[in-house]
């Protein structure tokens, strides 16, 4: 049941003679909502861009589903079911939700300029099935009455829900979330905490979250990894993780 | 503030007075085998006078200009219509009398009307398909008169040499020019912004030199001429077929006298085609994944990454399909002109095709088509202000980007719509 689905060895990404992230390990299962935390600047967020294809880790590997995803470009990547959320949302504002939530099922399409051109039935039904897929997505993350409306003028709340829809679209199998709750009051911190658990429980998909909010962490993860200047600090369950004093240390500096 | 503004005029009136001395005061004029300068009439220094007068005046109370440039109401292209639902049935019917119109036109008018028509709609067909690349995939494009340029001399140099027909040589331009947008784009397109547009820039510079110094195909600087004209399946519109022996001309099939406008009426209903074609392409374009995947990499590109969208094949597909507009627009000019040389394709036009773009607001159809029409018009109605033509140009333009800085119709995306379930 709980196979492999990521497995990152000894992860690092030097920018010159900076380490940014230094031989970061991280597993995460199937059907598994894992957390990656650490202090400000500790290289959560490159260790994401490292995963995610947007740096190429300059060392370590990165395999997916047993095959290797490192070195691979950031849209082959999420081809291959890693898919991501970026801490400040990344939408297309001028664009309306439905077609936000269109274009991310691109690849799914039929894009033959001819076929396009003459509407041609397999054209249609491609199009139609991507529409019902996005409505089917946007009632989950309850968008629906809002599915005319530009992205942009959407509240905050909404668009980071319309990213996370707009990434399950994609069908992928693990999703990245970059700090999913920076920025949300705390009853839209609580519909996001419900969501995630829906995400891994009906949909069966994993996740990979960073965060800051304690309380989210603490109360979804099944696994807690922890970094501190670009290295790994500890890993372990919510509990094994608020008791370890190595990480008190790191978030509250020493006596 | 208020001193800051009386300096701030003062400057540049001076401005405006040394520009005006160097460009309208002083004349170079040949008397005889010399050159002699001459000076500005009075008539002309009273210009210049009013002219400096106007600037000064209009500089020192910009905001009160402001201000009454916007009590006169825009025209809002919303009100004018009727409604949407109104629209969308009158809209094929407005369409179709409109193709009507532009049909039945060319016969009741004079035959200059007819050619600045046909002018108009090559630039319409260069407009459109510049904003593919600028106004809906946001890549600044300005070398673009360079695939102008390659449609143009695809045919030319097709005809010339193996004899081939306008009709087989059209998809061949738009073809050849689509290569030529690939293999460019392929290395500069992770480029962007400023740097694309430098790159683009030289691109367009070094098609020109090379038609200009590649003499024993391309002509060089004397170009090519006696370039053939397009047929209606197979009638020539000269006086005598050409053709070998069986060619017969247009007039003696229907048994008409002949008339050179029938040419040129032919040319403006080839033009009227090729324009309604590259109209209805591109606006299935925009609806098409493809195009949403342009708007969408314009409005957010590490996000379409994030999504599994591969950007460098949008782009190079969005600088294809631009480049081969382009391609079919220039097959059509040198069709039309009969005669092509480097001259044609400088990086004016190039700068006017942008312009169009940018005028008639960016990604928006009916606005380039206007932008277009109103680009190539203006410059002939402007003919009697002879040398004063560009600078008046460049007036109107000025006060068109201070009056509508989104140009004439701003862009109404097609929005996709979820239909209420």
């Amino acid at each position: 049941m709980s196979q492999l689905l990521l497995d990152v060895n000894g992860l690092t990404m030097r920018f010159g003679g900076l380490v940014a992230v230094n031989g970061v390990n991280l597993k995460v299962k199937n059907r598994q909502i894992v957390s990656v935390i650490g202090p400000n600047g500790a290289g959560k967020t490159t260790v994401f861009n490292c995963l995610s294809g947007f740096y190429i880790p300059t060392e370590g590997s990165v395999m997916l589903k047993n095959k290797q995803i490192a070195g691979l470009k950031d849209y082959q990547i999420s081809r291959k079911g890693l898919v991501r959320t970026f801490q400040h949302v990344r939408l297309f504002q001028k664009m309306t939700v439905i077609e936000n939530m269109l274009v991310a099922q691109h690849r799914h399409l039929n894009t033959n300029l001819i076929s396009g051109l003459f509407k041609t039935p397999n054209y249609r039904r491609l199009e139609q099935e991507a529409m019902d897929h996005a409505v089917h997505w946007l009632k989950e993350v309850d968008l629906l009455e809002f599915a005319n409306r530009e992205a942009g003028n959407l509240s905050y709340g909404q668009q980071r829900r319309l990213e996370i829809a707009r990434c399950m679209v994609t069908q992928p199998e693990l999703l990245m979330l970059d700090e999913p709750a920076a920025g949300l009051n705390p009853n839209e911190t609580k519909q996001l905490d419900e969501l995630i658990i829906k995400l891994r429980d009906e949909h069966e998909i994993s996740i990979l979250l960073i965060e800051h909010d304690m309380s989210l962490v603490m109360g979804i993860s099944d696994h807690i990894y922890v970094i501190a200047q670009g290295t790994p600090l500890a890993n372990g369950t919510a509990d094994e993780i608020k008791n370890n004093p190595d990480v008190i240390k790191a978030y509250l500096g020493e006596e | 503030m208020t001193t800051n503004k009386f300096y701030n005029a003062i400057f540049a009136a001076g401005i405006t007075l040394i520009l005006a001395c160097l460009m309208i005061g002083v004349k170079l004029d040949t008397s005889g085998t010399q050159l002699a300068v001459k000076g500005a009439t009075t008539a002309q220094w009273t210009w210049i006078g009013g002219g400096i007068a106007i600037v000064f005046l209009s500089q020192l109370f910009t905001n009160q200009i402001d201000a009454l440039f916007r009590m006169i109401p825009k025209p809002s292209i919303s009100t004018m219509l009727p409604e949407e639902k109104k629209m969308a049935t009158l809209k094929p019917w407005l369409i179709a009398g409109a193709i009507v119109i532009m049909v039945i036109w060319p016969f009741m008018v004079s035959r200059g009307s007819v050619d600045l028509a046909t002018l108009t709609l090559i630039y319409i067909m260069l407009g459109l398909g510049l904003n593919i690349v600028v106004g809906l995939a946001g890549l600044l494009d300005l070398g673009f008169v360079a695939f102008y340029a390659v449609g143009a001399y695809t045919y030319a140099l097709l005809s010339q040499y193996f004899g081939l027909s306008f009709w087989v040589c059209l998809p061949i331009s738009a073809g050849m020019a689509a290569l030529f947008g690939f293999v460019l784009g392929f290395p500069v397109l992770r480029l962007r912004g400023d740097y694309l547009a430098i790159v683009t820039l030289g691109f367009g510079e070094i098609i020109r030199i090379l038609l200009n110094n590649w003499t024993e195909v391309t002509g060089g600087p004397s170009g090519i001429s006696g370039i053939a004209k397009p047929t209606l399946f197979g009638l020539e519109f000269t006086r005598k077929a050409k053709g070998g022996e069986d060619a017969m001309t247009f007039h003696e099939y229907f048994n008409l006298d002949y008339s050179s406008s029938y040419k040129v009426i032919f040319l403006y209903l080839i033009a009227i085609l090729l324009v309604c074609f590259v109209i209805y392409v591109i606006n299935r374009l925009m609806r098409m994944p493809i195009g949403r995947a342009w708007e969408a990499l314009r409005e957010d590109e590490i996000a379409c990454r994030s999504l599994g969208l591969n950007r460098t094949a949008i782009k190079l597909s969005a600088f294809t399909l631009g480049a081969s507009t382009a391609g079919f627009a220039g097959a059509f000019f040198s069709a039309r002109q009969g005669f092509i040389s480097p001259e044609s394709f400088i990086f004016i036009e190039s700068a006017i095709i942008l312009a169009i773009v940018v005028l008639g607001g960016m990604g928006s159809q009916y606005g380039i088509i206007l932008a277009a029409i109103v680009m190539t018009i203006l410059p002939e109605l402007a003919r009697e202000f002879s040398e004063y033509r560009m600078l008046l140009f460049g007036l109107l333009m000025v006060l068109m980007m201070r009056w509508r800085p989104d140009g004439l119709i701003p862009t109404k995306r097609p929005h996709l719509e979820l239909k209420q379930q």
